[in-house]
C-alpha cells in the first residue's frame, strides 16, 4: 500500500497534516521548539491575544479532574502590539508555515482592532476569533453564548480582515449549531470548536473552590465525546470547514474528530501532560490510517452520516 | 528537558505524612539545586511537580508530603516500580548569583531557611555550598516534633542546624525566623536561601535583606506553556515553573 496521504486543507491553505496545537496550550511555540522540530505541525494556534496586556486571573488557576483539568488562566497575554511586533515575528523564525492568530476582546471594537493588527502579519494564515473564553467576565464567552453577538462580532471582523476568519465556539450553549449558523451567515470562513466546558471543583477539606476564580474551563480526554458530538452537529449544519478540538490525545482521536466532520484538529490539554503529544500523534497518523484502510485522510472528513 | 523512566529504589516514611523516594535513572539534566521534576502517575491526569532534594550520577532523591490523592498514591509505590518523569524543570538556586554578592569586604552570613516540605531542596543546596567551602547556618521550621526530618543529614554536612516547631515539641518554640534574629531583633544574616509556605517566605523576606526564594504553585504543564502558575514580579510576569521556582528577593511582589 502507498503511504497514506495525511494532508488536509483549510480555506485554501494546505496543511501537511491536520494536527494543530490549540491556543493557550502552546504559548508562541518557544518552549516546544526546544524539544522537537515544530515544523512538523500542520499549523499552530497561538496564545489568545487581547488589545491590552493582561495578567489574567489570581492563583490558583489550575484544578485537576479525572481525565482532564480545569484552567482559569484568564487570557494572560502581552497585548496585541507585542504579539504582532515580537511574538509572531519570532515564531516565524522557528516555524515556517502560516499560523492561526487567536484573538479575544471585551467589545466589538476590540475584536476589530486585534483582527486588523494580526491581519497585517505575514505569517498569520487564519484569524481565530475567540468568542468563547469562559475565564473572563463580560468579554469572551459573553459574546459566544448569544447568536446575535456572534453575528455582530463576525460581521465586524469580516469587514476588516483579508485573511480567513474562523470563529471559535463555546460548548456552553443550548444549541451550538445555531451559533455556528450565526457565524456562517455573517461570512465566517470556518469554525473552531469546542472551547472548554465550564467546570468547578471544590476542596472538600477546606470547603472552598479549588480555583481562585471559582469556575474555569474543563478540558482533556473527558470532554472528547462532547466535542465529537458538537463537531458532528455543527458540520452537518454548516458548509464552511470546521477545526475540531476537545480532548484529542491520539491519532485515533484525530481520525474520530475528522469522521465527525473536522477538516483539521487541534490538540490542547494533551500538550500539557506530554509536551511531545503533537509529535507523537503526527508520527502515529500514517500507521493508524493504514490500519483503518484510509488512503487519503481528507476523504474521511464528515464521512459519518 | 526530557521525559525519562526511573526505577524506584526506595520509598520510605521519614516523618508524619512525609516520604523519601530514591529514583535510579539518568539524572544528568539536573544542573542546580532547587530544580524540580514532574512525575506522571497512573490514573492521574496531571503530573506531580516535586522538588529535587539531592542528586548524583544516576540517582535522584525526592521528599514529598502526602497532601492529596496523588501523593497518597505515590506513598504506596514499591521498590522496583517504574516512574515516568519530566526532568529537569525550573531555574533552581543560583550559586553564581551568591558569588556575585560575596565580593564585599566583610564576611557574608548565609542562612538556609526551610519550612516543612520546603526543606528538601535546601539539602541539595547545602551539600553544594559545603563542597564550595561555605558553611551556611540552617534553620528548619516544622509544626511539631513528629514532622521533623533531615536534621541529622544537614548536621552531617558540618552545619549548625536550628529546629523550630510551632508547638515547641522540639527546638525553639515558634517560627523559622525566630532562629534568624539576634536577641535585640536585628537581622543575624546577610543572605538567605529559602523554601516553604508563602507566609513563611514573607516572614523570611522581612528578616533577611538579600537572598533567593523558592515558591510553590499549582501547575498544569510545569514547563512554561500553560500560564497556570504565573505571578507578578518587579520585572514583569513570571512563570513559577519555568522562570522560577526561585525568585531573587529584590524582584518579589507580595
Amino acid at each position: 500500500m502507498v503511504k497514506p496521504d495525511i494532508s488536509t486543507e483549510l480555506s485554501g491553505i494546505r496543511l501537511q497534516n491536520p494536527v494543530i496545537p490549540a491556543s493557550g496550550t502552546f504559548g508562541f511555540g518557544k518552549e516546544f521548539a526546544e524539544l522537537y522540530d515544530i515544523n512538523i505541525l500542520g499549523s499552530i494556534s497561538v496564545k489568545g491575544t487581547t488589545r491590552e496586556p493582561r495578567f489574567g486571573n489570581p492563583q490558583p488557576r489550575i484544578a485537576e479532574c479525572p481525565m482532564g483539568l480545569i484552567n482559569s488562566v484568564g487570557l494572560q497575554n502581552p497585548g496585541i502590539d507585542e504579539v504582532v511586533n515580537k511574538e509572531l515575528p519570532e515564531l516565524s523564525e522557528i516555524y515556517h508555515k502560516p499560523v492561526i492568530a487567536n484573538i479575544s476582546g471585551f467589545s466589538v471594537d476590540e475584536y476589530v482592532e486585534c483582527a486588523e493588527a494580526v491581519d497585517r502579519v505575514e505569517n498569520v494564515g487564519i484569524i481565530e476569533v475567540n468568542v468563547s473564553c469562559p475565564n473572563v467576565h463580560e468579554g469572551g464567552m459573553a459574546f459566544g453564548t448569544s447568536a446575535q453577538n456572534i453575528a455582530k462580532v463576525t460581521r465586524a471582523v469580516k469587514a476588516v480582515a483579508k485573511k480567513p476568519v474562523y470563529v471559535k465556539l463555546s460548548p456552553n450553549v443550548t444549541d451550538i449549531a445555531e451559533m455556528a449558523k450565526a457565524a456562517e451567515s455573517e461570512g465566517a470562513d470556518g469554525l473552531s470548536l469546542i472551547n472548554t466546558l465550564m467546570g468547578m471543583r471544590i476542596d472538600v477539606m477546606r470547603r472552598r473552590p479549588v480555583i481562585a476564580n471559582k469556575m474555569g474551563g474543563f478540558s482533556g480526554p473527558a470532554i472528547l465525546p462532547v466535542a465529537v458530538r458538537m463537531v458532528y452537529q455543527v458540520s452537518k449544519a454548516v458548509k464552511i470547514p470546521v477545526i475540531g478540538m476537545g480532548g484529542v490525545s491520539s491519532a485515533r482521536d484525530v481520525i474520530e474528530m475528522m469522521m465527525a466532520g473536522a477538516s483539521a484538529v487541534q490538540v490542547g490539554a494533551a500538550n500539557l501532560t506530554d509536551p511531545w503529544a503533537c509529535k507523537k500523534i503526527i508520527e502515529a497518523l500514517p500507521g493508524e490510517c493504514e490500519k483503518l484502510h484510509i488512503e487519503r485522510l481528507s476523504d474521511i472528513i464528515g464521512c459519518v452520516e | 528537558m526530557r521525559d525519562l523512566v526511573f526505577e524506584i529504589k526506595e520509598n520510605k516514611r521519614i516523618a508524619k505524612d512525609v516520604y523519601e523516594m530514591l529514583l535510579s535513572g539518568d539524572s544528568s539534566d539536573i544542573t542546580r539545586p532547587g530544580q524540580f521534576i514532574n512525575i506522571k502517575l497512573e490514573g492521574f491526569y496531571l503530573r506531580r511537580p516535586i522538588s529535587v532534594c539531592d542528586w548524583s550520577d544516576g540517582k535522584i532523591r525526592i521528599i514529598y508530603k502526602v497532601v492529596g490523592e496523588g501523593t497518597e498514591y505515590m506513598s504506596r509505590l514499591k521498590e522496583g516500580e517504574a516512574l515516568t518523569v519530566l526532568t529537569a524543570l525550573g531555574n533552581g538556586y543560583s550559586l553564581e548569583e551568591l558569588h556575585s554578592r560575596l565580593s564585599g569586604a566583610h564576611e557574608t552570613r548565609i542562612i538556609l531557611a526551610g519550612g516543612g516540605v520546603g526543606v528538601p531542596p535546601l539539602y541539595g543546596l547545602a551539600k553544594r555550598l559545603s563542597e564550595a567551602g561555605m558553611k551556611p547556618d540552617v534553620a528548619l521550621g516544622f509544626n511539631g516534633a513528629e514532622d521533623v526530618f533531615y536534621k541529622s543529614e544537614f548536621e552531617d554536612l558540618g552545619l549548625k542546624v536550628s529546629i523550630t516547631t510551632m508547638d515547641g515539641s522540639m527546638g525553639i518554640k515558634g517560627v523559622v525566623t525566630d532562629a534568624m534574629r539576634n536577641a535585640d531583633g536585628s537581622a543575624r544574616y546577610d543572605y538567605v536561601f529559602t523554601c516553604g509556605p508563602e507566609p513563611m517566605l514573607k516572614a523570611v523576606y522581612e528578616a533577611v535583606p538579600e537572598g533567593q526564594f523558592s515558591f510553590e504553585a499549582r501547575m498544569a504543564c510545569g514547563f512554561g506553556a500553560c500560564m497556570g502558575c504565573s505571578c507578578k514580579t518587579k520585572y514583569g510576569n513570571k512563570r513559577i515553573c519555568k522562570d522560577g521556582p526561585v525568585l531573587m528577593r529584590e524582584e518579589i511582589v507580595w
